[in-house]
């Protein structure tokens, strides 16, 4: 019985260095690679530095949308009391519309511009991301129906 | 008509669903034979008022009854007649009703089969007859599709163009196999706990086997399905994105893979008997939350029909109630069961206890990356998003460990095993994997020691299960499935790290008669013709793959614009050879007809899918054998053979 407690013993001590091995990990992990979401009016007040990832979201200004030489695109995204310009060299997704929302990962330049590397798609024509809703009643453009 | 004939019909069920709960319940006790009876036959009763129901719904969506709300607003009458159908589960009330039908489907099987006798099948039914009770209500009351519309509109909205696909059509089908699939272990498992015999307490691991082997073959090829339509579809070349919907299918699959792990330990010799009860109630649990993940409209994807706080709070409750009742049963009768047998440091229970461990950490690991951002969103409105890199850092490795680990159990014997004697017949997997990798870094470019060393891996899988296969040669069928399934890893890792390491990858623009080149291709743009499809239009490119000067393949993906819904698609061409993709998406419309355009050059990728297939195929290996064999004691597999002549 003795042997048997003992080997008990070992057992749940073994289980609880694994478990905080894991936890460390996903600790270091979540700290490494998570990131925020940020609106317009969060990037003029300084809220984000140059070169730290981030998800940019807000409408994509109308007549703001130029395309390059290449497969550059170059739009303006705004919530309406701030507006953040944004490059992107990539192919936009389908659904991608001037004045529809949108969301972008990608970091600030040191030039003030929005260097995408993904824009998301949205999935559906009525439908409006979360947080790109969040940032446009914080800004105080959003209009219940307004879709 | 049909409407209320559906609308009556869920309510005998609901109805069907109490009594089975009730009656199976009281049939626990020996003598309470006719509540046993009575609990049998109401399985068998929901099963029909349930596929009645789900009969009458999709009659709706094929006569295309606008009168129902539910089609209204979801079909149209220029949908093809396949997706007319796959509508019933395109949408939130349709998809509960499919989650019932295939949980009432569970039921009669577990009441057909009366595995693991009278006894425990009995207390398996009542709560089973709980859950679907608690479902049942959840669509009466909050997502009934048999609402009515008045005046009835002249046309439907449509489906999502985006679900509007083959391989989409059969997604929600297999991923509710498989997530409902884990009620049938989930209900075996309480059933255990509440008959309370420790006799019980091996046999229902071996009652709820099938089960577990048929919802983890249809997760698996769920996920896959899944997969292989966010390759084609959204045009991003990718195939596993970390995004919540898809974490929350993987989850249930890593924790039901370590349950038929580890209830194979139970079966054979009792070990890992409360852990395995644990994973079972787990299991199930997961695809709960996946499901409410999914449905409440918390995170923003094509799975989020409609966002409607009732409907997250009942599922939000129907979970607490589920997960918490069985822990707290778990709770109680647990620490009567005794003890499982003793086994030695070095044996195949060793292995197995290691397979859950990185099984259960992996699942931690893809559990806190997905929950994290919601609770913080949910505390203090901070909106973070977890990517793909914090998987890499916490999933992968712990994932590749368990690669490393894999082969071993095989070759262990039950309860003491020969780590050298394992060690030394592996000997010509570790040269298949020597060769594999150096085979990767002498011949393909550009040169990866990831590559290689995932390569060496995946030859270590492989090898060590074609020895396996011949170490059983003349055994039954069954005996070669964990091999295959192994051997699928095997695969499927291959895929994964062609696709991710030697991905090459074209964005340009081009203007007809140009020509552009991605990896070894060479493909000439003739331009772009507009199509008429039965419920679209679309910008057809035309693109012909150059061999030297002469064309030898026409590739023609599209920009689809969906009339009902104005909503835009694009729809990838894809050439494969078998071995390499060729990945075209059609893009944005530039002035002077020309257009962008996206290429990939995938190598590998089909290996992803196949990988999976051959994971699922070993399942059913294991199934068939399973159900042949209706008194497994009859003939004991090789493992027991090697443990009796200890």
């Amino acid at each position: 019985m003795n042997a048997r407690k003992q080997r008990r013993l070992a057992f749940a001590a073994a289980l609880v260095a694994v478990g905080a091995i894991v936890a460390g990990v996903i600790i270091y992990g979540l700290g490494e690679n998570t990131m925020y979401f940020r609106s317009p009016t969060d990037v003029a007040g300084n809220m984000v530095h140059p070169g730290v990832a981030f998800r940019l979201g807000g409408l994509v200004e109308k007549g703001s949308l130029h395309h390059g030489e290449g497969a550059e695109v170059r739009f303006r995204v705004t919530d309406g009391r701030s507006t953040v310009p944004a490059d992107f060299n990539g192919v936009l997704p389908a659904l991608f519309r001037e004045g529809q929302g949108v969301i972008a990962t990608g970091s600030m330049n040191g030039s003030g511009t929005f260097v995408a590397t993904e824009v998301l798609a949205k999935h559906d024509e009525k439908y409006m991301p979360p947080e790109v809703v969040q940032a446009l009643k914080k800004s105080g453009r959003w209009q219940e129906g307004s879709q | 008509m049909t409407g209320e004939l559906g609308q009556l019909a869920l309510c005998f069920a609901l109805a069907l669903s109490l009594v089975m709960s009730v009656a199976g319940l009281f049939g626990i006790k020996e003598d309470r034979v006719a509540a046993r009876g009575v609990a049998v036959s109401s399985a068998f009763g929901l099963f029909v008022f349930v596929a009645l129901a789900f009969g009458a719904l999709t009659y709706g969506f094929i006569v295309s009854d606008f009168s129902i709300l539910d089609v209204a607003s979801n079909s149209n009458t220029l949908k093809p007649l396949v997706y007319k159908i796959s509508g019933v589960w395109g949408n939130h009330e349709g998809s509960m009703l499919l989650w019932v039908l295939v949980l009432s489907i569970y039921a009669a099987l577990v009441a057909g089969l009366q595995r693991g006798g009278a006894r425990l099948t009995s207390a398996a039914l009542g709560v089973q007859g709980l859950l679907a009770a608690a479902f049942l209500l959840f669509i009466l009351f909050t997502s009934n599709p048999f609402l009515r519309l008045d005046p009835a509109p002249f046309e439907g909205a449509g489906l999502n163009p985006l679900l509007q696909d083959p391989g989409l059509a059969m997604h929600p089908p297999m991923l509710y196999a498989g997530y409902v699939g884990l009620s049938a272990s989930f209900s075996y498992a309480a059933a255990a706990l509440l008959v309370g015999e420790p006799a019980q307490t091996n046999a229902w691991a071996r009652a709820a086997r099938p089960f577990m082997l048929v919802a983890w073959m249809a997760l698996t090829c769920g996920i896959a399905l899944g997969s292989w339509w966010a390759y084609y579809v959204l045009g991003w070349g990718g195939f596993w994105g970390w995004d919540p919907v898809e974490n929350a299918s993987l989850m249930p699959w890593l924790v039901a893979t370590a349950l038929l792990h580890s209830a194979l330990a139970t079966e054979k010799s009792g070990a890992f008997r409360t852990w395995s009860l644990l994973l079972a109630i787990a299991g199930f649990s997961l695809s709960l939350i996946g499901t409410f993940l999914v449905r409440s409209g918390l995170t923003s994807s094509v799975h989020a029909f409609a966002s409607d706080p009732t409907r997250g709070f009942f599922i939000l409750v129907l979970i607490a109630l589920a997960i918490g009742g069985a822990l707290a049963l778990f709770a109680w009768r647990a620490p009567t069961l005794q003890g499982g047998t003793a086994f030695q440091p070095v044996s195949r229970e060793t292995t197995l206890l290691l397979n859950n461990v990185f099984l259960v950490a992996a699942c931690a690991c893809v559990f806190v990356g997905t929950l994290y951002p919601m609770v913080l969103d949910a505390t203090n409105g901070t909106k973070i998003s977890v990517g793909p890199p914090y998987y890499m850092l916490t999933f992968a490795p712990i994932f590749f460990a368990l690669l490393l680990l894999v082969p071993f159990g095989p070759q262990l014997n039950w309860r003491r095993g020969d780590l050298k004697a394992a060690w030394q017949s592996l000997y010509p997997a570790l040269g298949l994997a020597a060769i594999a990798a150096v085979v990767v870094l002498a011949v393909v470019t550009p040169r990866s020691l990831a590559g290689a060393g995932a390569f060496a891996v995946a030859g270590w899988l492989i090898g060590a299960s074609i020895l396996d296969i011949r170490k059983r040669r003349g055994a039954r069928a069954s005996a070669f499935a964990a091999a295959l399934a192994h051997a699928g890893l095997g695969i499927t890792l291959m895929g994964v790290t062609g696709t991710t390491v030697w991905r090459s990858e074209a964005l340009t623009v081009v203007a007809p008669g140009q020509t552009m080149t991605v990896g070894p291709y060479t493909l000439r743009f003739d331009g772009v013709t507009r199509v008429k499809g039965p419920n679209y239009i679309a910008d057809r490119g035309r693109f012909v793959i150059m061999d030297g000067g002469k064309a030898t393949t026409v590739m023609q993906p599209e920009h689809r614009l969906y009339l009902a819904q104005g909503q835009d698609i694009t729809d990838t061409a894809i050439h494969t050879t078998g071995f390499r993709d060729l990945y075209l998406a059609l893009g944005d419309d530039r002035d002077g007809g020309r257009f962008a355009v996206r290429a990939y050059v995938s190598p590998l990728a089909p290996l992803i899918w196949l990988g999976a297939l051959v994971m699922a195929l070993g399942g059913a290996l294991s199934l068939w054998g399973r159900l042949r064999l209706s008194e497994p004691e009859t003939k004991p597999a090789t493992p027991a053979v090697a443990l009796a002549a200890e």
